[in-house]
């Protein structure tokens, strides 16, 4: 059968043998990630939880669950995406001179690329999406997202794209064309290989899922809001949820149409971006920064507004200047689409054209700039408690500071001419990313972790983490800012100058402190695991906070609520607290909740199966699943067994329970 | 949080400090980059004027509003002062007029397309100051530097006089790079079918780094030469030395150098064929392909005319601004 090459080729597309694990490298890898795969498949088998699993996890359509697999997902690809930014590392830190390093380009200009695109579509994305879907409805007090099917599609395709960029590992290669594949050399002509045809179809599959989980949270916050909760009286994290849910809307079609567009100059033959018969690269630049812009503002929009929260809660205070946070916030939201070409000042635009758009990017340093001083008057006066979540909030207001002012210098385009690409623009945005997002992400798992699972993580742990965290992070990338005015540029596998040498060594040391503060936080995962009885929290509000989410049991039921909260102020629960609220004991009535189903997941299954005949050109695999998505989406429409009611009695009966272990520990 | 502080206030500066002498973009030589160093400093003073007061204060605030402070002032419920409202809006909007309007002047004198104006901070460019040219293009992956006036071209090595101004006409062959010469001035994309410029000038003699600062694929880490900034005399000697020693750079050279190549080493040419620039640049490098100059008015006016919109007025104009845009005149994106 295999003797026949056209049927082979129809078969297996341009798919061979000589795919399959091409790197000695990433045979290691695989055995890694196989070995661990294996090990944690054969564990649910054995424990028999697949059951479980599927019922519970992943036809689930609670928003609480979806958040937490999202910041499962998140975790995960953060650790793949770091073990290739170590391996960045390791390579510039030792190729100098003679010494070739031991990445060839092939291998290191993969890593470099899948690092990026991991980094914003596989990590943070998930993680702030995950925070959202988890916190949103909760502070609202509402009971769902307003589409719960939708929700789990849109996370199953999320990480569908995620498997599909993990494929690239072991079957054929990864773009080696940098986190934007700019054209020309993403075209045809200059990557013939699966590399770009994995970016783009894991992006087009995950792009979907943000897109439609962004429809999602903003229908959610515009109409499952409690009564009384006026725009004015939301939480600072459900403003900034909707200011980037809204930029997701009008943002991520962007990045479908050049990726389409670029789709069609490697399938079809078109000349969108190409550098003959009229394609102009400059026009993909364009686009694509027209998404990429708006898109870091959406990773950070959401780690501002977990810092409002968590400063208010651990000063005992009320947010100083609510108004004047939430209209920075929308002037923020509007601002970040004016601004996508300060990223190629260097592409020969006239020089207003320069200066406008490096005007209206300093621009936004003033709502940035308002809302830090309010961080910091809610500061003024206050009680503060550090917790961990406020250790993260101020190393986030030190850090985060000095990455605005670079990002302003950056801003200036005299000065961009020499900085652009290089290694102070690196420095720059890991400064504003883990500065700014990462450090918000961490500040919210730890806030709300005990929220998600009835008990706190472990401090002391938590501690180390971050002790290891903030000073690796100087360590880290301070010496990129000094080799950036060095004249250093972006993405060199070799060096030929070894004065420079010191510097990448102690970036490399501070990249291994980073390491130590990853595993000290799984630890800190583990730890609190084990310890749960000790670290329990029975009240539902152990920080003593001021939102809706802190007025349920930790973990909520899955209602989340028995009665809607109505709402008078913000700063709701705190609200409530203060007028001496009394929970409920009686009167509790049916809860309408949907059903859960298996339909997002077995869509998203398709979609990589769909990705997959694409990129290899399987087209009978390409035709089928597309086939099969449409089928069984339509299919799924004509099921209307998709809402069930919790009986008053369970109801009372939880609710009993709440009452009888708050007693219990009164 | 002392400790912190410590970290975030002063490592920065103490870095800047401690390797001033190799920090080229600190430390230029040529008067372009010498003005685009005093922005970042002046830019970072200014902003400096706001962050240090903030990180001061936010040490300050987490240190006494610590829970264990007991004698610090306790306000649960202040949340709004009108006074200070505007003092937070109003100082950072006064720190961005006065950058915006640094940012707008500089923009437009240091904008790489305006010819250069004056050799030094005292010393105007005059009438008596020829420039000289230089055709840059981005090969993969390797430089090709071609002299018009001196009728020579180079591989990997670019020279020029001291204080003579600079017209560099960049293009590429086929992927986008960016010509970057820190000790000289700032960089400039190079793309094919495109041509960008950048006017420079060199005040010291020496030898200066240059490579490709925007990524191109495998061979980009080589794609680096050296610059040499020469007295006039040396100059000439120099242009002696690439005649004696070079070969020529016909079509068949060029055709057999634009192979992608890595880690490639210096090579002189003492003689270039006519227009060659100018085909690499309209992608017609042999005429085996119509050049993008002569090829896109005729079929834009015949694409017009079989679409029937001939008589649509401003079309006309459009098809010459589109030549233009390919031709050897005009810069990568219409000038403002």
């Amino acid at each position: 059968m295999f003797s026949n090459p056209d049927l082979w080729k129809f078969i297996f597309g341009r798919l061979t043998w000589q795919d399959v694990l091409p790197e000695t490298i990433v045979f290691y890898t695989f055995f890694v990630v196989a070995a661990g795969g294996l090990a944690v498949l054969g564990g649910i088998t054995y424990f028999r939880k697949w059951g479980y699993l599927w019922d519970e996890w992943i036809t689930s359509i609670d928003h609480k669950k979806i958040g937490v697999m999202y910041i499962i997902l998140g975790l995960i690809m953060f650790v793949r995406g770091f073990s290739d930014a170590i391996m960045m590392r390791a390579q510039q830190a030792v190729a100098f001179g003679a010494n070739q390093g031991y990445l060839p380009p092939h291998h290191y200009d993969q890593i470099f690329t899948a690092h990026g695109v991991i980094m914003i579509f596989f990590a943070a994305m998930p993680l702030i999406t995950g925070l959202m879907n988890f916190v949103v409805p909760m502070q609202i007090g509402a009971r769902d997202v307003a589409f719960p099917f939708l929700n789990n599609f849109s996370f199953w395709m999320t990480a569908a794209g995620a498997v599909i960029v993990m494929i690239s590992l072991f079957l054929g290669e990864f773009a080696q064309t940098g986190w934007l594949a700019y054209p020309p050399l993403s075209e045809l002509a200059y990557s013939p290989g699966t590399g770009v045809d994995y970016y783009i179809w894991g992006l087009q599959v995950a792009g979907l899922g943000t897109l439609l989980s962004g429809v999602n949270l903003v229908a959610t916050i515009i109409k499952m809001r409690a009564p009384g909760m006026s725009m004015m009286k939301m939480p600072v994290f459900t403003w900034t949820a909707l200011c980037t849910n809204i930029l997701i809307v009008a943002a991520f079609p962007v990045l479908t149409a050049v990726l389409a567009l670029l789709t069609l100059d490697r399938y079809a033959g078109t000349h969108f971006f190409t550098n003959t018969a009229g394609g102009d690269q400059m026009m993909y630049v364009n686009l694509i920064w027209i998404w990429g812009h708006p898109e870091v503002y959406i990773l950070i929009l959401p780690c501002f507004g977990v810092y409002s929260e968590v400063v208010s809660t651990f000063c005992g205070k009320r947010l100083f200047g609510y108004a004047s946070m939430v209209y920075a916030t929308i002037v923020i939201t509007i601002l970040s689409y004016l601004v996508w070409l300060h990223h190629f000042f260097t592409m020969g635009s006239g020089a207003s054209v320069n200066s406008f758009f490096g005007i209206t990017t300093m621009i936004i340093s003033i709502p940035t700039g308002a809302k830090i001083f309010n961080w910091l008057f809610t500061m003024y006066k206050g009680r503060i408690r550090f917790e961990l979540p406020m250790m993260w909030t101020v190393a986030f207001m030190l850090t985060f500071v000095i990455g605005g002012m670079t990002g302003v210098m950056l801003a200036v385009p005299p000065a961009d001419f020499v900085l652009h690409n290089s290694l102070f623009l690196i420095a720059h945005f890991h400064n504003v990313i883990i500065g700014g997002v990462l450090f918000g992400i961490f500040a919210a798992i730890n806030y709300w972790f005990p929220k998600a699972f009835g008990f706190r993580l472990d401090p002391f742990w938590g501690k180390v983490s971050f002790w290891l965290w903030v000073p690796g992070f100087y360590l880290a990338f301070m010496p990129l800012y000094a080799l950036g005015l060095m004249g250093i540029t972006r993405r060199l596998n070799h060096f030929d100058d070894p004065s420079l040498q010191i510097w990448f060594v102690i970036a490399a040391f501070g990249a291994l402190m980073i390491a130590g503060g990853i595993l000290a936080m799984f630890i800190q995962f583990g730890v609190s695991i084990m310890k749960r009885e000790a670290l329990r929290d029975v009240t539902g509000d152990l920080w003593n906070a001021r939102t809706l989410e802190w007025s349920t049991s930790s973990p909520p039921p899955e209602y989340n609520f028995a009665f809607t909260p109505i709402v008078y102020d913000h700063d709701a629960w705190w609200d409530m607290k203060m007028r001496g609220y009394v929970r409920p004991l009686e009167g509790f009535r049916p809860i309408h909740m949907p059903k859960n189903t298996g339909t997002g997941a077995i869509l998203a299954g398709l979609a990589v199966g769909f990705a997959f005949g694409m990129i290899w050109y399987m087209w009978w695999l390409a035709a089928l699943s597309f086939l099969a998505m449409v089928v069984v989406a339509i299919t799924h429409t004509f099921n209307y067994n998709r809402d069930y009611s919790i009986p008053a009695e369970t109801v009372a009966l939880k609710e009993g329970e709440r009452t009888a272990l708050l007693a219990q520990h009164a | 949080m002392l400790r912190k502080l410590l970290l975030g206030s002063l490592t920065l500066p103490v870095m800047l400090t401690l390797s001033g002498c190799n920090m080229v973009v600190l430390h230029p030589s040529g008067y372009i980059a010498a003005q685009q160093r005093d922005i970042i400093i002046i830019s970072t003073i200014l902003m400096l004027l706001i962050i240090v007061p903030v990180m001061i204060l936010t040490a300050l605030f987490a240190w006494k509003y610590r829970q264990g402070n007991r004698n610090a002032e306790y306000r649960p419920d202040w949340h709004h002062s009108t006074r200070l409202e505007v003092v937070i809006w109003s100082a950072p909007l006064a720190i961005i007029i006065a950058l915006g309007a640094i940012t707008w002047v500089s923009t437009h004198t240091l904008d790489p397309y305006r010819p250069l104006q004056q050799i030094n901070a005292t010393q105007a460019v005059t009438p008596q100051h020829k420039p000289l040219t230089v055709e840059v293009v981005s090969l993969n992956w390797k430089w090709l530097f071609i002299y018009p006036d001196q009728g020579i071209a180079t591989v990997n090595e670019l020279a020029a006089p001291v204080n003579t101004p600079i017209d560099f006409k960049i293009t590429s062959s086929d992927l986008m790079n960016s010509f970057y010469v820190p000790a000289l001035a700032g960089q400039i994309y190079s793309m094919a079918g495109m041509e960008t410029k950048l006017h420079a000038v060199i005040n010291k003699p020496g030898v200066y780094d240059g490579f490709s600062a925007n990524y191109s694929g495998a061979g980009f880490s080589h794609m680096n030469f050296k610059f040499h900034g020469m007295s006039d005399a040396d100059f000439t000697g120099w242009v002696e030395k690439v005649k004696k020693g070079g070969d020529d750079l016909n079509v068949a050279a060029y055709e057999d150098l634009a192979k992608p190549s890595q880690d490639v080493p210096v090579h002189y040419y003492k003689s270039v064929a006519a227009g060659l620039y100018h085909d690499i640049l309209n992608r017609c490098v042999g005429q085996t392909r119509t050049c993008m100059d002569k090829m896109m008015p005729k079929h834009h006016g015949h694409d017009m005319e079989s679409a029937g919109m001939k008589d649509m007025p401003g079309m006309g104009e459009h098809s010459s601004h589109m030549a233009k845009a390919a031709g050897s005149n005009s810069g990568a994106m219409a000038k403002d």
